[in-house]
């Protein structure tokens, strides 16, 4: 039997398979490292990083819903300099590649960061435009196409590394933001960042999250996040990485067919921490039953 | 090291209406485990995804097994109360800090309020010298029999008077003049933030086990986060209870 071709490319970085982990779930790596092998994931995509350390939000942060979550962490991280320094030189021990994940309150906060990260020994940059968990920032470029184009558009010119630009599903036309991001000079797009989702204790009478709100994520919301992902592949010509429920190899099938060529696990780590190379080994398999030898042969194949 | 393991449950039985005990066999985990962790158990079911935190009880290195002791609260340990005995449950383990013990002989303090009290078991197991358990319980207390045959001196209170002193854990403390060169608790924030006023005012420096909703388990997702101000430290930051606890010093954390 001829051996498949997992590998893929991510604007202009090649990843030897296409799953990755999804920003904010799986921490810098070091603690999944613990039980799962990083040098058989794609990349690892790691939590936001701001330019300066954040707090994040009040506890609880947490809270399950009927196969999914909510969470409201908002994007607590001890800045830029510190991932520099601790967890780059961890991950660059793997044959994996290094997505970063970017966030900020102002355009300028943004460019910082990119700036400040240009020069660290990552492959990509993942552009954060869309945490529900953040009152300033974070959404509100991911919303709006003019301050979406326009954040991009800023990063761009600072940033050394190719960026890919995260969505948010919490709009009523997806395309149209990707439309925006792309024209900002995005040389790629992941979605969906999660749902914006609430929780009320009814004993209590009060939201279960300290911030009311959070971010609705997990297996619940795949049906979503497929969707998405096809439509956004129909209407802009860019890589893509899809997430959002992806908990099985199946699944992410799934996102390939609808048109996405990288695959991230999120949520799924939590139930099962072996989730990625249980997705990336289960694709393999997949390709070599079914004889296909690259996975451009099934992406993107639904009419 | 952390292990993620199918464990088989060796016993679950009820030890009041909604409290159970149950024993885990699980192999080398039980050599590694500390008093003061914890395990993360998985529910199996896809709509409660996340896995449920549960304090280790006891731990028998010998016959390599956990005792867990849970309270039947909501839909994951509803699941876990059904389960029977050669079933088995995938358990993530062992987590969190512990408590830091101290070397040598000593007096020590140990409360434990509500469902708080199960950690008290192995902590009280570890410790050498005179162990004073105080528990407090809305009604009903479990584990006091357990209690007195590791060697522990057990002294209740309870919130409507059923069982021992009638009043809270503080106030059964102040009421015997509780002394102890070290002092360990486990139970509602409510008790912790009590129990670490008592503990100052009386100059001894509180370990208090915390609880926060999860989702990892393991310092990956930062959901599960309390206000620490380490000593000596200008600011507070946000630590993690699965993996900076969930032991921290009493007089560390913000209380809110
Ligand atoms: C470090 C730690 C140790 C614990 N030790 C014990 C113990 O020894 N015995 C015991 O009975 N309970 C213990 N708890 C509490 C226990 O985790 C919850 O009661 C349990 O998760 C409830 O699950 P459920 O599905 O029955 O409830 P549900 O309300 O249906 O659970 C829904 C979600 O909320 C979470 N949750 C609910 N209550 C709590 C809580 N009090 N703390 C944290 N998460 C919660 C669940 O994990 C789940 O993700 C501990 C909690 C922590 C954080
Ligand atoms: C606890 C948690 C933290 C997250 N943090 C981030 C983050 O820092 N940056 C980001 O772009 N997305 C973040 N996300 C969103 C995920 O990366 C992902 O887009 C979303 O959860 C959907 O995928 P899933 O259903 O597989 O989890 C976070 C999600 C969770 C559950
Ligand atoms: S539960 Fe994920 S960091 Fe503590």
């Amino acid at each position: 039997m001829r051996q498949v071709n997992l590998s893929v490319n991510i604007a202009g970085v090649t990843w030897k398979n296409p799953v990755t982990t999804a920003s904010g779930t799986f921490g810098s790596g070091k603690e999944f490292g613990e039980f799962v092998d990083l040098n058989k994931l794609g990349a690892v995509t790691v939590k936001g990083v701001a330019a300066e350390p954040w707090k994040g939000n009040n506890a609880p942060r947490i809270a399950e819903t009927y196969g999914g979550m909510l969470n409201s962490v908002g994007l607590q991280n001890p800045g830029a300099d510190y991932f520099m320094e601790e967890d780059i030189p961890f991950l660059r021990q793997f044959d994996t590649k290094i997505v970063v994940n970017l966030c900020g309150h102002t355009v300028e906060e943004y460019c910082a960061v990119a700036e400040k990260l240009s020069e660290a020994d990552v492959d990509l940059f993942e552009l954060n435009i869309s945490c529900p968990n953040v009152s300033a920032g974070g959404i509100t470029f991911g919303t709006d196409p003019k301050m979406a184009e326009r954040v991009v558009k800023e990063v761009k010119k600072v940033a050394k590394k190719p960026l890919i630009v995260k969505l948010t599903p919490n709009v009523t036309d997806i395309t149209e933001i990707a439309r925006a991001a792309a024209s900002g000079g995005a040389d790629g797009l992941s979605l969906i960042n999660t749902l914006l989702g609430m929780r009320i204790d009814i004993k209590k009478r009060k939201p279960v999250l300290a911030n009311k709100v959070g971010g609705f994520s997990g297996p619940a919301i795949k049906p979503v996040a497929v969707r998405m992902v096809y439509q956004v592949a129909k209407a802009v010509d860019l890589p893509i990485i899809g997430m959002g429920g992806i908990s099985t190899w199946e699944d992410a099938i799934e996102f390939i067919m609808a048109g996405a060529t990288g695959v991230a696990v999120g949520t799924a780590n939590f139930a099962n921490p072996f989730a990625t190379v249980e997705v990336a080994e289960g694709i393999e398999r997949f390709m070599e039953e079914n004889n296909i030898m690259d996975l451009s042969e099934i992406r993107g194949i639904i009419d | 090291m952390k292990q993620m393991i199918w464990a088989e449950i060796l016993e679950n039985r009820p030890l009041t209406g909604d409290i159970f005990s149950m024993v885990l066999s699980v192999g080398p985990m039980a050599k590694e485990a500390k008093a003061g962790q914890f395990v993360n158990v998985y529910t199996g079911e896809g709509a409660h995804l996340l896995p449920r935190p549960i304090s280790i009880c006891e731990i028998d290195e010998e016959k390599e097994t956990l005792r867990l002791v849970y309270q039947v609260v909501g839909k994951g340990t509803e699941r876990f109360s059904q389960m029977t005995e050669g079933q088995e449950v995938q358990v993530l383990g062992p987590l969190g800090n512990g408590f830091f013990l101290p070397e040598g002989e000593g007096r020590h303090i140990l409360v434990g309020g509500g469902i708080g009290v199960p950690p008290m078991v192995e902590l009280a197991k570890r410790l050498q010298g005179q162990v004073d358990v105080y528990v407090g319980a809305r009604s009903n207390p479990v584990l006091l029999d357990r209690l007195e045959e590791v060697g522990a001196t057990v002294h209740v209170a309870t919130d409507d008077g059923s069982v021992g002193f009638h009043g809270n854990v503080v106030q059964l403390m102040e009421h015997d003049g509780a002394k102890g060169d070290d002092l360990f608790a486990c139970g509602p924030k409510i008790m912790l933030r009590f129990v670490t006023e008592w503990a100052l005012k009386n100059n001894i420096r509180p370990q208090v086990s915390m609880e926060e909703r999860m989702a990892c388990g393991i310092g990956a997702c930062v959901g599960c986060v309390v206000k620490i101000q380490k000593q000596g430290e200008q600011d507070w930051q946000h630590l993690k209870v699965c993996k900076d606890g969930p032991v921290f010093y009493g007089d560390e954390v913000i209380w809110e």
